[in-house]
């Protein structure tokens, strides 16, 4: 029974992979920004979970950096203890009004690669010194490879990637897992905007069900679902040259 | 979570796959707290659950499809009381996996378990025991229904009962039904008694039903309806006592795996499925079985409705008042043996003198029939209307949450409360089934 500490645990995302841990016997600390959904999630757990498990939750806007360590001290206090911490706030940049503005395109940077490696530092620091724990952070395929269509959310989770690269490198001597999780096209409020069919598209549920399996056994890094693997690596292969050239 | 039975298909259809009619668009719910979504050029609003009901209740061609699956989270659960709150997208499958093994069981459960709340409210859906538990919404405290005003109305027996009754049965007219409170039944285990007796005409069916609904909460009737007379079997349940030792039980799932180019349904087919579940064994006496083959026997294979092929199936569901019973249900299925037509899943039922709370309700005392039948376009039809004339000549009622095809005539005779419901219509609320029956 782990306890975990979910941050932006109202995206679709976290929401599922949270009912997935509350299913196995997880006990939960869950920080939002919407106090409303929130608590819509936290009544939801507190009706499924077993009479020992814990649910408990914070409201807080995650770009305020300075919240972060409190934050963490307070799911550690509330749990009594901490063994994973689960990062997946984000949000899902207009890559036109980026390009328009430098602040825009900073804000979006902050939210999606600032704040989550101000967090991810925070807790490897923790869990380095317990020698134990887990850090899962929600990454993207998008940052693999910067394209037109989306390379300021792509940029911000490239960086989140090479940092958890470099943060798993630093912590393995400490038993220390780092998990960057890599969805595809997922079915969710921030890709509302798209048109969801085909069979590119997954369901936060089953994404859920992938980051739960991925924490279990302490994985690098993982594509969910799998073939996002492949597709990326035949789009990494393309040289740049040619790739330029595309429309992606 | 969801998975089973969902389909995943993108563009909303209902159970018997016709109408096939397009939304302008779809939105989908993701917290009950968020407004509506907007309507963007769509002139109408309509919520989509689980598209289980047959016909166009739950279709909204033209205008704006609210998907409801995204709510479904639990709120609260009153362990020992037996009280459950949840938002309106959770299925009855998914209540059962969770109360079940906690000895509670969902008080009133139509024919399959992939319903959402909200569906279940909408179309106050009753069960095989309607005669002891009447309708669905006899077990519903309170619900909260968002109007397109934005404002949000909480309504129960006990409060603001005239925005209850209109909503209860209501088809989703009077806004989304956003979460609903119901009160539990509680069990023992997952089992049920039950007790199977043929019956080979419809005196005996009557005689054998009156018994069977003094001892026993469920009981529904199938019945053969190409035989002349109207054999059948009588199935009765109770859910079961507790036990010591169980039976192991592993359900089963089967999926129909394809879309027939033509329905596989037919004269011949008909003929030899009547003729062997006819005499399918029966246990002697009570005995012992696991709630889902008795309360869900279609449920066991996902998909069935896809034997029918393309062009999709009726269902046609009526009830007759208690001094009309016989005399009706014997001409009903006198017209359909003359026609030739058919139908695998004839069920009878007597419901309970419990009087419905929703305005548009369908159960009332009295009889029900519920019969299927492969659209064979105006042949199909062709039936419908002279079994439309023995319903009303008998002052009987067709059920909307089962209709594709009924007059705005019928529809009017079906519910004389129409007229107290209208005020509670939604002004941004619409479906196909509510354009189609309004017509003038």
């Amino acid at each position: 029974m782990a306890k975990i500490a979910i941050f932006g645990a109202t995206s679709a995302i976290a929401a599922a992979a949270a009912r997935e841990f509350c299913a196995r016997g997880d006990s939960l600390f869950l920080i939002g920004r919407n106090g409303q959904k929130l608590q819509a999630i936290v009544e939801d757990l507190s009706v499924r979970k077993g009479a020992d498990q814990i649910v408990a939750s914070a409201t807080a806007d995650l770009c305020v950096r300075a919240l972060h360590a409190g934050l963490l001290a307070q799911a550690r206090e509330k749990l009594g203890g901490l063994d994973v911490v689960l990062i997946a706030q984000g949000s899902l940049p207009d890559q036109k009004a980026c390009e328009a503005s430098v602040e825009a395109t900073l804000a979006e940077i902050d939210t999606n690669a600032l704040s989550v490696i101000s967090l991810a530092t925070l807790a490897g620091n923790d869990f380095e010194r317990q020698r134990q724990g887990a850090i899962v952070v929600i990454g993207s395929v998008a940052g693999d490879r910067g394209r037109q269509s989306n390379y300021v959310y792509g940029a911000a989770k490239g960086m989140v990637a090479i940092f958890c690269q470099g943060l798993r490198n630093r912590l393995a001597k400490s038993g220390v897992t780092v998990t960057l999780i890599k969805p595809g096209f997922v079915d969710t409020p921030m890709t509302a905007a798209f048109d969801h069919k085909g069979f590119l598209w997954a369901q936060p549920g089953a994404i859920g069900k992938l980051i739960v399996r991925a924490t279990a056994r302490g994985a690098d890094e993982v594509y969910t679902p799998a073939f996002w693997g492949l597709i990326m690596r035949v789009i990494m292969a393309i040289p740049e040259r040619v790739f330029k050239r595309l429309k992606l | 979570m969801a998975g089973r039975g969902d389909g995943g298909r993108v563009t909303p259809l209902s159970w018997n796959r016709y109408p096939r009619v397009k939304p302008l668009r779809v939105a989908k719910l993701d917290f009950r707290h968020d407004p509506l979504p907007p309507l963007n050029g769509a002139p109408s609003r309509l919520a989509y659950g689980q598209g289980r009901s047959y016909g166009d209740v739950c279709l909204n061609a033209g205008g704006l499809s609210l998907l409801t699956r995204g709510l479904d989270r639990f709120i609260a659960f009153d362990r020992a009381a037996g009280r459950l709150s949840a938002e309106a997208g959770v299925t009855l499958d998914e209540l059962l996996t969770f109360l079940v093994p906690q000895g509670w069981f969902v008080p009133v459960t139509p024919g399959t378990r992939f319903v959402t709340l909200g569906g279940a409210v909408a179309n106050d859906v009753h069960g095989k025991n309607h005669h002891r538990a009447g309708s669905f919404g006899h077990h519903v405290s309170e619900l909260e229904l968002l109007r397109s005003d934005g404002e949000r109305i909480v309504c129960g027996p006990e409060r603001n009962r005239e925005w209850f009754e209109a909503t209860v049965g209501g088809l989703g007219l009077t806004g989304l039904i956003t979460r609903v409170t119901i009160d539990l039944s509680r069990i023992a285990n997952a089992f049920m008694i039950t007790e199977g007796k043929r019956f080979r005409s419809l005196d005996e069916f009557w005689a054998l039903n009156t018994e069977a609904e003094r001892d026993w909460p469920y009981t529904a009737a199938w019945i053969d309806c190409l035989s002349a007379h109207g054999r059948g079997l009588q199935l009765a349940a109770r859910h079961a006592p507790a036990h010591t030792a169980l039976p192991l039980h592993r359900p089963r799932v089967r999926k129909f795996p394809l879309d027939p180019p033509i329905s596989l349904v037919n004269a011949l087919s008909l003929k030899a499925f009547n003729a062997l579940y006819y005499r399918k064994p029966l246990p002697r006496g009570p005995a012992l079985s696991p709630y889902e083959p008795y309360l869900y026997p279609l449920d066991a294979v996902l998909d069935w409705n896809r034997i029918y092929g393309r062009s999709g199936f009726f269902q046609y569901q009526c009830v007759l008042p208690p001094e009309a019973s016989r005399a009706g249900v014997a001409q009903l299925l006198n017209g359909i043996s003359r026609q030739g037509a058919g139908s695998f899943l004839a069920v009878l039922k007597t419901f309970g003198d419990a009087p419905s709370l929703g305005l548009l309700s369908f159960p009332r005392p009295g009889a029900t029939l519920a019969l299927d039948f492969p659209n064979q376009g105006a042949r199909t039809e062709r039936l419908f209307v002279e079994l439309d004339a023995i319903v009303a000549d008998h002052s009987g009622a067709l059920y909307p949450a089962k209709d594709a095809r009924m007059s705005p005539e019928m529809f009017k005779r079906s519910f004389p409360n129409l007229p107290r419901f209208l005020p509670y219509v939604d002004p941004e609320f619409s479906s196909s089934f509510w354009r189609r029956v309004r017509e003038r």
